[in-house]
């Protein structure tokens, strides 16, 4: 079974204790903003076969919507981290490097008012790398 | 006239016409005689049309593109071997009762094609109307389902209300009365059936070939060559091939192969799981479907009761779901089916369904001119594979979409034209 270590009560979550989200880090965009990148932000998605980044809520547990780090193709979770982080963190991105070696972040660090380990992200938290699928 | 008598008569047919006396004439020499059902040749370096994915919906549409329109300079690619996908996955139930009308319009076309599909194909594909049953098992699915019984009757396919008495007399093993779920009635198709998955992949694999169509299996595609915003080739395991028309037809790889492609599908890849019990006598001769209870149930030909629940909520590309949805399938399901809890389940298996937010399939031309593409067929899949095949031979070799595909382009996203079946029904297709 899935495990995710919740990043706020740091319980290691049974996957029968969460509800999947859909992929993080999509930027919304509403009323004003052109057809494009509104149907992009409402239907496009990555759903890549590898490294994927996305949302869960610990619904039977703290009840706070958190991000994961997670490859659909082996179930290996990377790692966790808040929900209000605007890019993975550092650590989560050295996990991915360590294990993916030919993995790179496909967002650009510079541009974003929320640089990698700083902003909301408390100090890194590493769950132990390891295939979640039992 | 089918393309495919003059087209077989240069390359000599591998597998003869099968018949009765085909039979006899095998049995006088010991059965050496059989050739193979399709021939697995070298891939050429070009072909004027390329189909991904040799399952069921890719392999209609070379059928299609062929029988159709003539065009038999077709090659399809396979990653790994014929109807290993989801073709070879699903829980092989046929129907056509769906709520709106573009999507009643390609599921009974579909239906229709399987009626007639052994003789088209000269193959067996054990088609099996047997009669299909939604169980209303909420008030709010009474509804639901009158309304589409309604509907269907607008559509022109024959679907009707039945109430629980009927119900007991057709499946005489369901609980009526259960407490948590009692049966309020069913929406009931008696056209809707199943039919041997595996031998529709083989059926149009083996009609494809006599064309002189090539399969090319072990096959995997790693990227696609454009230019100019035209597909030019696609680079392969087995080398680089050239097409004027690419077709990807790839199901929970949909969103892998656009974005070799350069774009995006509004699609997410989730595990749907299915299991099969040990064999037992024959018990149950409709399929029964229930979905307020995540669950859908039929008895194959070899008495083992087939079961299929719900999908995984998290994108997934495994092939394997999570240990809970069989719990939670098969839970709910003993309370409507209560012998089930004494059956021992033989395997367990999942597959990768691609999802729309609409729960509709797109048969769409794409941002790459050239690229069209049939996926997010979902949980649905195995009983549209005729009428998908049809509309995409269709789409590809005119470039626009016909009458039936018309509905379910990539466009309907952008212009909030939805054809919501998530409603129609339920979880389970």
């Amino acid at each position: 079974m899935l495990t995710l270590t919740c990043p706020y009560c740091h319980v290691a979550a049974e996957e029968t204790e969460l509800a999947p989200g859909g992929e993080a880090h999509l930027t919304r965009h509403g009323p004003g903003s052109t057809d494009e990148a509104f149907e992009a932000y409402l239907f496009g998605r990555r759903n890549p076969k590898g490294v994927h980044f996305e949302r869960w809520r610990h619904l039977y547990g703290c009840g706070r919507w958190f991000l994961a780090a997670r490859d659909t193709m082996t179930l290996q979770v990377f790692g966790t981290y808040p929900a209000q982080s605007k890019y993975p963190p550092r650590h989560i991105v050295d996990a991915i490097r360590a294990a993916r070696p030919g993995w790179a972040p496909d967002w650009d660090e510079t541009s974003g008012d929320s640089a990698p380990g700083v902003g909301n992200d408390p100090a890194p938290n590493p769950t132990p790398t390891r295939d979640s699928f039992v | 006239m089918p393309a495919s008598t003059s087209a077989a008569a240069p390359s000599a047919r591998r597998s003869g016409r099968y018949s009765v006396f085909a039979i006899a004439r095998e049995a006088m020499r010991l059965h050496r005689g059989w050739g193979r059902a399709w021939a697995s040749p070298e891939p050429r370096s070009r072909y004027k049309v390329v189909v991904i994915g040799a399952g069921g919906h890719g392999l209609a549409t070379a059928f299609y593109l062929g029988r159709n329109f003539g065009i038999t300079d077709v090659a399809v690619l396979e990653k790994g071997w014929l109807g290993g996908g989801n073709t070879g996955r699903n829980t092989t139930i046929i129907r056509s009762n769906y709520l709106q009308d573009p999507s009643a319009a390609i599921y009974d076309k579909s239906l229709q094609l399987y009626e007639t599909l052994s003789q088209d194909l000269n193959f067996n594909v054990m088609f099996s109307p047997r009669g299909l049953i939604m169980l209303a098992q909420t008030e709010h699915e009474v509804r639901g389902y009158r309304r589409t019984a309604n509907a269907n009757h607008l559509q022109g396919v024959a679907t009707r209300w039945i109430d629980p008495a009927e119900i007991k007399r057709l499946v005489p093993i369901i609980n009526i009365d259960g407490p948590r779920y009692p049966v309020l009635g069913g929406l009931f198709q008696e056209r809707g059936g199943t039919a041997r998955h595996d031998a529709v992949a083989w059926g149009y694999a083996r009609a494809c070939s006599d064309m002189g169509m090539h399969i090319i299996e072990n096959c995997a595609v790693t990227g696609v060559d454009t230019a100019d915003g035209r597909v030019r080739a696609v680079d392969t395991s087995r080398g680089r091939i050239e097409c004027d028309k690419l077709a990807i037809v790839v199901a929970g790889h949909s969103s892998v192969l656009a974005g070799m492609a350069g774009f995006r599908l509004p699609i997410e890849s989730l595990t749907l799981q299915a299991l099969v019990s040990e064999p037992i006598k024959p018990c149950m001769d409709v399929v029964v479907m229930a979905n307020t209870v995540h669950g859908y149930l039929s008895q194959s030909d070899k008495g083992e009761m087939v079961i299929g629940g719900g999908t995984d909520g998290f994108n997934n590309y495994t092939q394997r779901g999570s240990w809970q949805h069989v719990e939670e399938t098969v839970r709910s399901l003993i309370e409507t089916f209560p012998m089930l809890s004494r059956l021992k389940m033989l395997r367990q298996w999942g597959g990768i369904v691609d999802m729309t937010g609409d729960r509709s399939p797109i048969l769409s031309t794409t941002p790459v001119e050239g690229v069209f593409v049939n996926c997010g067929w979902g949980t649905g899949g195995f009983k549209a594979i005729p009428g998908s095949g049809w509309a995409m031979a269709d789409l590809v070799a005119n470039g626009r979409p016909g009458p039936l595909a018309a509905a379910f382009g990539l466009n309907r996203f952008a212009e909030g034209r939805f054809i919501d079946e998530s409603v129609a029904a339920g979880v389970a297709h």
